[in-house]
């Protein structure tokens, strides 16, 4: 507070103050002293004005106070409060300068029956998370397209885990899931997410998956609670929050980088469907294999029409080149085997990946794996 | 605890590659230099695409504080 040079310029010049004059420096001083709180009492003298402001005072046993809340503020809440309801106001206290009243500005009204003093406690959480920027759509990071391992923070036993794994499992196969248990309801539950969530950031994980599948609004608590949102928030890597609900949104919710309706939605959102990504890649091979060839035949016209000049080393150089060319066309085609092995053809590999072309590779009893048009299949060799 | 090859480092140099390929100015040796490189590349992203079994564990904390896992069946 900058103490007397509030006053610099309205001091006046016979030594008296004007009313106006006290009632500003109050009001500076009440908005400065305050930062907007909650306050508990119950409502009394309700006013609705034409302008739609709502006039009211609150009181409890000792003491009573002027409140307003405007319009804006006002028409977000279905109903007014009844005459002598009990509830929570979010307020700024400031000062009414003609009146010389103390009053609160009011922006939020709840209800403190059991269901109102739930959504005041998530109000102020929410409010508390924001202040601290972690609600700004800003700090949300996108997320890995191909992650390797996804950390999964969940109880081992619910369905959510299932959900989540089924999901992986058909989309991305490669993907290690690391399940950090954690019980989702109950007295141990807040405790357990934040320790779980704590621990994920000492994994080597590209990604983290926090949830449970659906439940009433009692067993969802834990994913309100503004401890666990800031563990979350706290998390290294891109996090999915996956809270089973369909109209509420949890305080994880709102903090996490990606907000999944349900847990499956969340493996969907983690890991991407690998067959579009497969017809990516091969067309990728085509264009190579292409690349190469319109390169080689470049190279090949080049020579033809300055054969003479070039002489003997550029030839041999390109000679070599292509014998090169063919080993790599051979490892092309067995790297890309889909049209021969579309006609009916398989391919016999051993566990190191060698193709096995002679008899005398397949050793009695041995392991190794057929690759034929849509996949592979583990084999082994017959008694000869 | 250490992760399967990175399936994106191998689809973003095999991209390259096929970029440098298709550019008129690589010479023969770089553009089969290329082309075997993109074929262990093809190798490793195939793998994974073909990956049949997925890897499913639990964290413990252990006792001394480090980490361990154990496969979890789901």
């Amino acid at each position: 507070m900058g103490g007397l040079s509030l006053f610099d310029g309205i001091a006046p010049t016979d030594g008296a103050w004007s009313v106006l004059q006290v009632t500003q420096r109050a009001r500076q001083l009440i908005e400065a002293g305050f930062d907007r709180l909650w306050v508990r009492g119950e409502v009394t003298g309700f006013k609705k004005y034409q302008s739609g402001h709502w006039y009211f005072s609150l009181r409890d046993r000792q003491a009573q106070v002027r409140c307003v809340m405007w319009r804006l503020d006002a028409q977000r809440l279905r109903t007014p409060p009844d005459e002598g309801m009990e509830v929570f106001a979010e307020a700024r206290p400031t000062v009414w300068e003609e009146k010389g009243e103390l009053r609160l500005t009011v922006k939020q009204l709840i209800p403190t029956t059991a269901d109102g003093s739930w959504q005041a406690r998530l109000e102020q959480a929410r409010a508390a998370l924001e202040r601290d920027g972690l609600l700004d759509p800003a700090r949300r990071r996108s997320l890995p397209r191909f992650a390797r391992r996804v950390g999964v923070v969940t109880s081992t036993d619910g369905a959510a885990l299932r959900d989540i794994v089924s999901v992986a499992r058909r989309r991305w196969p490669a993907v290690e899931l690391l399940v950090v248990p954690a019980r989702v309801q109950g007295d141990t539950a807040e405790a357990e997410l934040c320790a779980a969530l704590a621990l994920v950031n000492r994994l080597d994980v590209d990604l983290v998956i926090v949830g449970r599948g659906g439940g009433s609004r009692e067993d969802l608590w834990a994913f309100n609670s503004e401890r666990v949102a800031r563990a979350l928030a706290a998390v290294r890597v891109p996090t999915i929050s996956a809270v089973g609900h369909e109209t509420d949104v949890s305080l994880t919710d709102l903090v996490a980088d990606f907000r999944a309706a349900t847990p499956s939605a969340a493996a969907e959102a983690a890991v991407p469907d690998r067959e579009p990504v497969r017809a990516q890649v091969n067309a990728l091979a085509r264009r190579m294999a292409r690349g190469l060839t319109a390169r080689v035949e470049l190279g090949g016209q080049r020579l033809d029409r300055t054969g003479d000049r070039l002489g003997a080393g550029a030839a041999a150089r390109l000679g070599r080149g292509r014998a090169r060319l063919d080993a790599l066309a051979a490892a092309l085609q067995a790297l890309s085997p889909m049209r021969v092995l579309a006609r009916g053809f398989a391919l016999a590999r051993d566990e190191d990946g060698r193709l096995l072309r002679r008899t005398d590779q397949f050793a009695p009893g041995a392991r190794f794996r057929l690759t034929v048009a849509d996949g592979d299949v583990p084999a082994r060799v017959e008694k000869r | 605890m250490s992760a399967r090859p990175s399936f994106r480092d191998a689809l973003e140099r095999l991209e390259a590659i096929v970029r440098e390929l298709e550019s008129n100015d690589v010479d023969l040796d770089r553009a089969l230099a290329l082309f075997e490189e993109g074929v262990g590349q093809l190798q490793v992203a195939r793998a994974l695409l073909d990956e049949g079994e997925q890897k499913v564990r639990r964290v413990l904390a252990q006792a001394d504080g480090t980490l361990g896992t154990r496969d979890l069946d789901v």
